[in-house]
């Protein structure tokens, strides 16, 4: 069985063959590997659809589409919140092709953006025009449609967002874990809150036990102590070359809490 | 398996070769255009060896779809020289800043990147902008010595 590659002029024709079987093959980081490897059969799916490059301002925060690069968000002052996580994301050539819709649908480790997206509250626009909530694509990754770009709510403060990365190699370098939280306070109480971890579990997920810790109280000393304190609670990290499993929650903790410490 | 026409500019000139389907920009330039500057590392875009520039942007040509090069402007190590050397190999040369010169024309394409998009990078931007592209032989102080000196005009063509 041989590769056939379809590219189609728009959106809904790329999710229509799509929906026939076959991969999406969007900055190509990804699925390309496994072309060059010949793990890749069949239909290839692409997309030359010009509505999959564009970035928007709306009412309440940003339309990327999904074939927005990593290097576009970081040429846009008015994502300067998003910055961090897309820096994050490999090096400049995988940052030129890697896209805001494939870094939904990367496997562990990869998927720091994703993460950032879905503590925002972010929430991917389908093919079919329908809304979906990160929190539900990024359970189900393997049965869901084309998308075909994502909603990001701006922080109305921006210093209530935070990102970290933790990796072994600096500038580049795969997860150990990345951490993202959206701290919205109100009358110095913390309302509103979303945290998440990658490579954390098969894909960015809530940090449900920090959460709930973390909501309605003042973000002090001893609020953040509780945080790092459940940070893995319920959580079995995977084991890879970069980090056991054990190692992953032993420290999330750890790096929670000195995000924290910086959001205060 | 079927044939495709791709049409593009190599380096400022106009090309026109036919691809595979699920053919990687790296074998087309290579095998189809005949352009063997950009080399094969790991073919997982690991190393950069590959780099080339895609409408000015540094891709990874092992995981390029060569028919996503339709229309669009490559620039390669090839093309870097004109009557004279590029004034980044000229750096390259006087750093000894390659030895086996395996991952040399990706680093110089990546600096190409950085220098087009900041003519003045900080010694940190330098070591981000080839972060994607990994030597074995030099331990990169050669070449980030190589591209500072052409950012701050030490080295002239």
């Amino acid at each position: 069985m041989a590769v056939t590659v379809e590219t189609h002029g728009s959106v809904a024709e790329a999710a229509r063959a799509l929906a026939q079987g076959g991969v999406y093959l969007g900055g190509g980081t990804g699925i390309m590997r496994g072309v060059n490897a010949g793990a890749v059969q069949g239909r290839v799916v692409r997309s030359s659809d010009p509505a999959l490059r564009v970035i928007r301002s709306t009412a309440d925060g940003f339309s990327l589409g999904a074939g927005v690069t990593m290097a576009q968000v970081l040429g846009e002052r008015d994502l300067a919140f998003l910055h961090a996580a897309a820096r994050s994301v490999g090096g400049p050539q995988v940052r030129a092709m890697g896209t805001i819709g494939g870094n939904l649908f990367a496997p562990h480790p990869y998927g720091d953006f994703a993460t950032a997206l879905l503590a925002l509250g972010a929430r991917a626009l389908m093919a079919s025009g329908s809304p979906r909530n990160l929190d539900d694509l990024l359970r189900d990754r393997d049965r869901t449609g084309l998308v075909a770009a994502v909603e990001v709510p701006r922080p109305r403060d921006p210093r209530a967002f935070g990102f970290v990365k933790v990796q072994r190699v600096k500038p580049r370098g795969v997860a150990v874990l990345s951490i993202a939280a959206h701290l919205p306070r109100e009358g110095g109480r913390l309302r509103g809150v979303r945290v998440a971890f990658g490579a954390m579990g098969p894909a960015p997920l809530r940090a449900s036990a920090v959460e709930r810790v973390l909501e309605g109280a003042t973000l002090d000393a001893a609020t953040i102590a509780r945080a790092a304190q459940v940070a893995a609670e319920g959580l079995t990290p995977p084991t890879d070359p970069v980090a056991t499993g054990w190692y992953r929650a032993s420290v999330v903790g750890v790096h929670l809490k000195r995000l924290l410490e910086r959001m205060v | 398996m079927a044939l495709k026409p791709v049409t593009f500019t190599l380096n400022g000139n106009a090309k026109a070769a036919f691809t595979e389907d699920g053919q990687n920009l790296l074998d087309f330039l290579r095998r189809s255009v005949g352009d063997l500057s950009p080399k094969y590392g790991c073919g997982q875009g690991g190393c950069g060896a590959c780099t080339v520039l895609m409408d000015g942007a540094p891709v990874l040509a092992c995981l390029t779809l060569a028919e996503a090069a339709q229309g669009a402007r490559i620039e390669t190590a090839a093309g870097l020289a004109g009557a004279a050397l590029h004034p980044l190999q000229e750096a390259f040369m006087e750093r000894f800043a390659a030895q086996c010169g395996y991952c040399t024309p990706g680093m110089l394409m990546a600096a190409r990147a950085l220098l087009d998009r900041n003519p003045r990078p900080s010694r940190d931007e330098v070591i981000e902008a080839i972060s994607g592209n990994i030597c074995r032989c030099t331990g990169y102080e050669p070449i980030i010595a190589a591209i500072l000196d052409v950012a701050e005009g030490r080295v002239r063509a």
